[in-house]
């Protein structure tokens, strides 16, 4: 399946996929107004130091652990391999947090668990990390 | 053709089906249900009492899940005896069931220790089953006054989910501290302030001593009154079946790395067994979601002729009240060190042992926990990578360039 991968020697740390995934899954039009002055909530982030640095999301594990621990079934890897929310089902329990072993689950403004759906469900259609990146670190594609 | 049974339908016999099926497409599975539900999510019921959970969401898996898997259930209904010369499970009406392997995942059971005049108590409960919630979701009213017993994860979660609900919870527990299983004096501390800060009262190193019908003579003379008893004093494994025939058993029934009991084609999965927590290097009953998950499915597989150990299983507890979560995983066994680092609302201590890590506690700093949980599980020697960052945080920054690159640049 394609997923998402980061060079390393290419990515910036610039943060703007952080911003670009934030307004993909904001279910706004217009980023500015989406954005502006409030906290982001990201499906990815950026880690590193001085030296380098990495944008990190959800690998779609093969044989994913958030999904076997989850306490509510909230977690599900589809037959397409990308793992997803129910944030219906989700109460917030911090297991998923607890085992992910890339750190790739975070929770969302309101407590509910978040992770990165390939925005395949959003308005985007594609992965807006990816299609937002200036240097091209980012890419989605079959490895 | 093999002819499996189950014993068991909680989270270890989910994962059990599964795993007989990832080997084994064909042969029937016979699943024993005492509960007369389809699988459900267990650790819910304290949010369904909240009403962050329905109990008709509460589902493991989809309704077709038995069907397509092949699986007769036989719903509230109890394995009394195990056979294991004739290879036969005894039920409650004496019927008896022929099996190939048999997978013992019975679960756990409140522990009730003596306490005089239990039984003048009208409106009691446990809090373990999606029946025991739902009794006690009936019984509140607002202006009920809860005493809970226990101070452990079943007894706070559940005065979690009531705290909305009722006029006043107080909670009693022998031990010094809440979670005690779990955190330390100062971790404990911390959980304790949010509880009170929602109006749960606490009673802590006492215990009630007697009961006289709707009030509590603690041990230190303190009486409390009360509306409602929840009794969470702890939980016990069901091994009578496998100690009844001979098998080893512990605090659990003991098995190996294959989920095999000391009884030929017996299997045992679950909180119901004792199996080995590499964060001790000993055996020890794991009752927790995920290790049902791992144990059930490994037992599956062995089951069906495939070939799965489980040598890395740890303690993982995840538990938040109001918004304050403590993640903690491993142990902290004797001899470790322990690095600390404090802020407002806030620990992070980390366990370390002859260069591996092998637990940590943190609470008001959950991001990204599950990287320690992985060096833990996967005993990364700490001189590999970059420790003094990982003494205030989890990032796979501190894996050096290589090994980063050969994680991420691959599918996983």
């Amino acid at each position: 399946m394609k997923r998402v991968y980061v060079n390393e020697e290419w990515c910036l740390g610039c943060h703007l996929c952080e911003y670009n995934c934030a307004f993909a899954n904001s279910g706004g039009t217009d980023m500015a107004s989406a954005l502006r002055g409030k906290p982001i909530f990201p499906r990815i982030h950026v880690e590193g130091d001085d030296r380098v640095t990495y944008a990190v999301s959800c690998r779609h594990c093969t044989d994913p652990i958030c999904v076997k621990c989850c306490i509510a079934g909230a977690l599900a890897k589809g037959e397409d391999g990308v793992i997803r929310i129910d944030r219906g089902r989700c109460v917030g329990c911090f297991t998923c947090v607890l085992v992910c072993p890339w750190g790739a689950l975070a929770p969302a403004e309101d407590g509910v668990m978040q992770k990165c759906e390939l925005c395949l469900t959003n308005a985007s259609g594609e992965p807006a990390c990816v299609r937002g990146c200036p240097n091209r670190a980012i890419v989605y594609e079959e490895r | 053709m093999k002819n499996y049974v189950i014993i068991g339908n909680g989270t270890a016999a989910v994962s059990c089906i599964e795993g007989i099926r990832s080997v084994d497409g064909k042969s029937p599975i016979t699943v024993i249900s005492g509960e007369k539900y389809p699988a459900y999510c267990r650790p819910l019921i304290s949010y369904a009492l909240e009403g962050k959970a329905v109990p008709e969401k509460m589902n493991q898996r989809p309704a077709d899940f038995y069907e397509k898997n092949g699986c007769r259930v036989l719903f509230g209904t109890k394995a009394v005896g195990i056979d294991p010369e004739n290879k036969t499970v005894t039920l409650e009406d004496g019927s008896c069931l022929p099996y190939t392997k048999l997978c013992v995942a019975a679960g756990s059971s409140p522990f009730v220790p003596p306490m005089a005049g239990l039984d003048t108590v009208e409106k009691k409960f446990s809090f373990l089953t999606m029946d025991d919630m739902l009794a006690l979701d009936a019984a509140v009213e607002e202006d009920s006054r809860v005493l809970i017993v226990g101070a452990g994860l079943i007894g706070l979660k559940c005065a979690e989910g009531l705290a909305e609900r009722v006029r006043s919870i107080t909670v009693c527990d022998l031990a010094p501290r809440v979670l005690s299983s779990i955190l330390d004096e100062e971790g404990a501390a911390l959980m304790q302030e949010k509880l009170e800060a929602h109006g749960i009262s606490f009673l802590l190193g006492d215990t009630a001593d007697r009961f006289e019908q709707n009030r509590a003579v603690m041990k230190s003379g303190k009486t409390v009154d009360f509306d409602i008893l929840v009794l969470a004093v702890g939980v016990r494994a069901n091994t009578a079946l496998i100690r009844d025939i001979g098998g080893e058993v512990n605090r659990g029934i003991v098995v190996d790395t294959h989920m095999r009991t000391s009884i030929p084609d017996i299997y045992a999965a679950g909180d119901c067994a004792e199996g080995f927590d590499s964060s001790l290097g000993t055996n020890r009953v794991l009752a927790i979601l995920p290790n049902a998950r791992f144990q059930g499915e490994c037992a599956g597989i062995n089951m069906a002729g495939g070939e799965r150990t489980l040598k890395n299983a740890v303690p993982l507890n995840a538990i938040g009240f109001f918004g304050l979560h403590s993640l903690t995983a491993g142990s902290a066994p004797e001899g470790c060190e322990v690095f600390e680092e404090r802020g407002p609302g806030k620990i992070r201590k980390l366990y370390t042992k002859d260069g591996f890590l092998t637990g940590f506690t943190l609470i008001g700093c959950e991001e990204r926990a599950g990287i320690y949980t992985s060096l833990i599980r996967e005993r990364i020697p700490l001189d590999s990578l970059d420790f003094e960052l990982l003494k205030h945080l989890a990032t796979t920054a501190a894996f050096p360039h290589e090994e980063r690159r050969r994680k991420f640049g691959g599918a996983v």
